[in-house]
């Protein structure tokens, strides 16, 4: 049965399902993935005590895997930029059902890739400096005003299609919700009554952060590009750094959604409100940025590539045919070409199928950014020089699988306390007309 | 008199009174911070007239390529004096080849770049410049990021991964021109030896030179000395043909290096 011929009383309950009394699934869950969490707490309390030593950094490979996981987790919460956004100011209506799991995977995969910028400092208890006194050239505080403002708009743009659900979870007989998440809703929900005007001011705030949060978003992968395209070290200086950043984030931003959209579909049994259709949907959308970064990454290798300088040379052939060449190739064999031909084919173009392929998107992503943080480093900037090595240490290691478990720890977490499905969004959409709602304008339409 | 100007006079004569008030006020604000204040600008003049003093040196380093054969004494003297951690090399010899092969040591120090990059990207001020043209970093401030590390295009900060060893106090420092003992989590760098050209006194590692071939000067001045000779610095460099390591980046560097293979020494 369609999503459309779903009655509402189906929807809201469906929603509020994981509010209910947590079955043992959920505490084992809960248990499985704090467990490397913890240890990722313990591995940077360690670091704290012991300095930055304790990772394999060192001054010519000065950045490594933290940097590459700040940009990779800060681009996956581009996922749900695209989903609530732009497919809110298209009008599409079949993104109603995930965009509350998009919106709070960016907001999730946000705070976990920021706080990277803190994870990498030698000194993090020095960081209100950047605030008091900063220095406005340095693409570090581009970087701080960026993200910044990207994650208050992130906070507002999940907050405020909540409010009306919020208002439904306050509304709920008791036994369906338990008090504290009752009353919780009931302070969050700012009085909603659904109410004409409140209706209309709901409409047009949504409306005003669909069409921020684009260019903030297009902003924040711009700069952290910048950080690195601003020096003049061959394969970080190019000018295509901003676009291939935000293509990138794009890319495995839509990926995520698609395994959290997956993942909760399945155990929290939404197959009849998240059909295939989304799934499928968002795959087409992953395909065509999947493409476009190709694109990208073979226009910038050829430039580069072509004149043969003495400068860009060396980093190439360590990244095609050299020390890294195996891991170069494995990406674009694993997260460029594989995934594509996974959603292209028909036979392939299953759930399974597509949620394959976004997790090597998600996996092979990130591994992308290693590739583009460490072999410019690793090559000394005076020809005499010695090659540097680095392979990440256990202290590093832990941390990144901290910050990977964290996800779905806290997605886990957050559909405890609010509704999973955007019940106001998929009444909106519902054809069984049980109140008058007014009809949205549909100009154009995706589904 | 109309009616109009009448009324602009008495507005005027209203904000009139009201600027007196203000007035009154503002003294008394300023008798009672007077000295403060007095004491504040004191300070500013002060610190203005130290570096109006320092600026009228312009430090510069010449090295005479002819003249190095890589032992690495220059090395050991910078690490020994700034109880530097063995890895980090402030000056650094580098082993390079010509294009017809033959190989000669080129000596890497910092820069003191006029255009600095890793000036510009230090989030926190951390890095600057201090009036006789050296770039110090403040380790006080260095919140660790390192951006300044990927700015420089010479390889030539280091960071302080791990405590650095033990230095005896007493040698004047930590402060910016001579960061000793220097700060775990901070970044560190070639700074000149600031604090002894100041006083007269040659940079470590020109003093340890057995060969003779670095050379600190002063632009204003116009001289340059290996410690034994005193040169003309803007004849010394010009006769030689002194040429800046990638000046094509518009770092605007200064230090200078004399090509050369050595020569000098193995003759």
């Amino acid at each position: 049965m369609a999503i459309e011929q779903r009655t509402h009383e189906e929807i809201r309950e469906a929603a509020l399902r994981p509010l209910g009394p947590p079955g043992k699934r959920f505490w084992l869950l809960l248990g499985l993935l704090s467990l490397p969490v913890g240890w990722g707490v313990v591995a940077y309390a360690f670091q704290l005590t012991r300095g930055l030593g304790v990772t394999s950094l060192n001054d010519q490979v000065f950045w490594g895997t933290y940097e590459a996981t700040l940009v990779t987790f800060i681009g996956f919460s581009y996922g749900g930029a695209v989903v609530s956004a732009i497919l809110r100011l298209t009008h599409a209506q079949w993104r109603a059902p995930i965009t509350r799991m998009a919106e709070a995977t960016a907001l999730v995969t946000l705070l976990i890739g920021s706080s990277f910028a803190i994870v990498h400092l030698g000194h993090p208890e020095r960081l209100w400096r950047l605030f008091v006194s900063p220095r406005i050239s340095s693409p570090i505080v581009w970087d701080v005003v960026a993200i910044n403002t990207y994650l208050l708009a992130t906070i507002i743009f999940l907050y405020l299609p909540l409010i009306p659900d919020l208002a439904v979870v306050r509304d709920r007989a008791a036994g369906h919700v338990s008090r504290w998440q009752r009353a919780l809703a009931g302070r969050l929900s700012l009085g909603w009554r659904g109410l004409p005007e409140q209706r209309q001011q709901l409409e047009w705030g949504l409306t005003v952060m669909s069409i921020l949060i684009i260019p903030l978003a297009v902003m924040v992968h711009s700069v952290l590009s910048w950080a690195f395209a601003v020096t003049t070290r061959s394969g970080w200086h190019s000018t295509i750094f901003g676009p291939y950043f935000v293509v990138a984030a794009l890319f495995s931003g839509v990926a995520t959604v698609i395994l959290v959209v997956a993942a909760f579909r399945k155990a929290y049994h939404l197959e009849a409100f998240v059909g295939e259709k989304q799934i499928k949907y968002l795959s087409f959308i992953m395909l065509t940025l999947g493409l476009l970064y190709l694109y990208f990454t073979f226009s910038e290798f050829l430039t580069e590539g072509y004149p043969m300088t003495e400068e860009t040379t060396p980093v190439l052939e360590a990244l095609l045919l050299d020390r890294y060449a195996p891991l170069f190739w494995f990406w674009l064999i694993g997260t460029g070409f594989l995934p594509i031909a996974l959603v292209a084919i028909p036979h392939t173009r299953t759930v399974p199928g597509i949620v394959l392929a976004a997790s090597l998107v998600v996996g092979g992503m990130w591994l992308k950014r290693f590739l583009i943080v460490v072999p410019p480093l690793v090559l000394p900037l005076v020809e005499g020089g010695p090659w540097a090595s680095y392979r990440p240490s256990w202290v590093e290691a832990s941390i990144i699988t901290a910050a990977a478990a964290a996800v779905p720890l806290l997605l886990l977490l957050f559909f405890r306390v609010f509704p999973i499905l955007s019940i106001h969004e998929m009444e909106e959409v519902s054809t069984v007309p049980e109140e008058t709602l007014p009809e949205p304008t549909t100009p154009f339409r995706f589904s | 008199m109309s009616k109009d100007t009448r009324d602009k006079g008495s507005n005027l004569q209203l904000s009139r009174r009201r600027f007196l008030k203000g007035a009154g006020i503002t003294a008394v604000a300023s008798a009672m911070a007077g000295s403060g204040i007095l004491k504040l600008l004191s300070q500013a003049e002060a610190h203005e007239e130290l570096d109006n003093e320092l600026a009228k040196r312009q430090w510069v380093m010449v090295v005479d390529l002819r003249r190095c054969d890589g032992c690495g004494l220059c090395v050991k003297a910078c690490q020994k004096g700034h109880f530097l951690p063995e890895e980090q090399e402030w000056i650094k010899v580098y082993e390079m080849e010509t294009t017809t092969g033959r190989t000669y040591y080129m000596p890497r120090l910092c820069m003191q770049c006029e255009n600095a990059p890793c000036l510009r990207v230090c989030p926190v001020s951390a890095t600057y410049k201090t009036p006789d043209g050296v770039i110090v970093v403040d380790q006080n401030r260095c919140i660790g990021c390192r951006i300044c590390m990927a700015a420089c295009p010479y390889d030539a900060r280091y960071f302080n991964w791990n405590d650095p060893p033990p230095a005896p106090v007493g040698l004047g420092g930590p402060r910016p021109e001579l960061p000793v003992p220097q700060q775990k989590g901070t970044v560190g760098k070639c700074v000149f030896c600031v604090h002894n050209t100041r006083e007269g006194k040659l940079p470590m590692c020109v003093a340890g030179c057995p060969m003779l071939a670095l050379y600190v000067g002063d632009l204003k001045a116009d001289l340059a000395t290996n410690g034994v000779e005193i040169v003309k610095l803007s004849m010394f460099l010009k006769d030689n043909d002194a040429v800046h390591y990638k000046g094509e980046l518009g770092t605007r560097p200064r230090v200078y290096y004399i090509m050369g293979r050595g020569q000098t020494a193995e003759s």
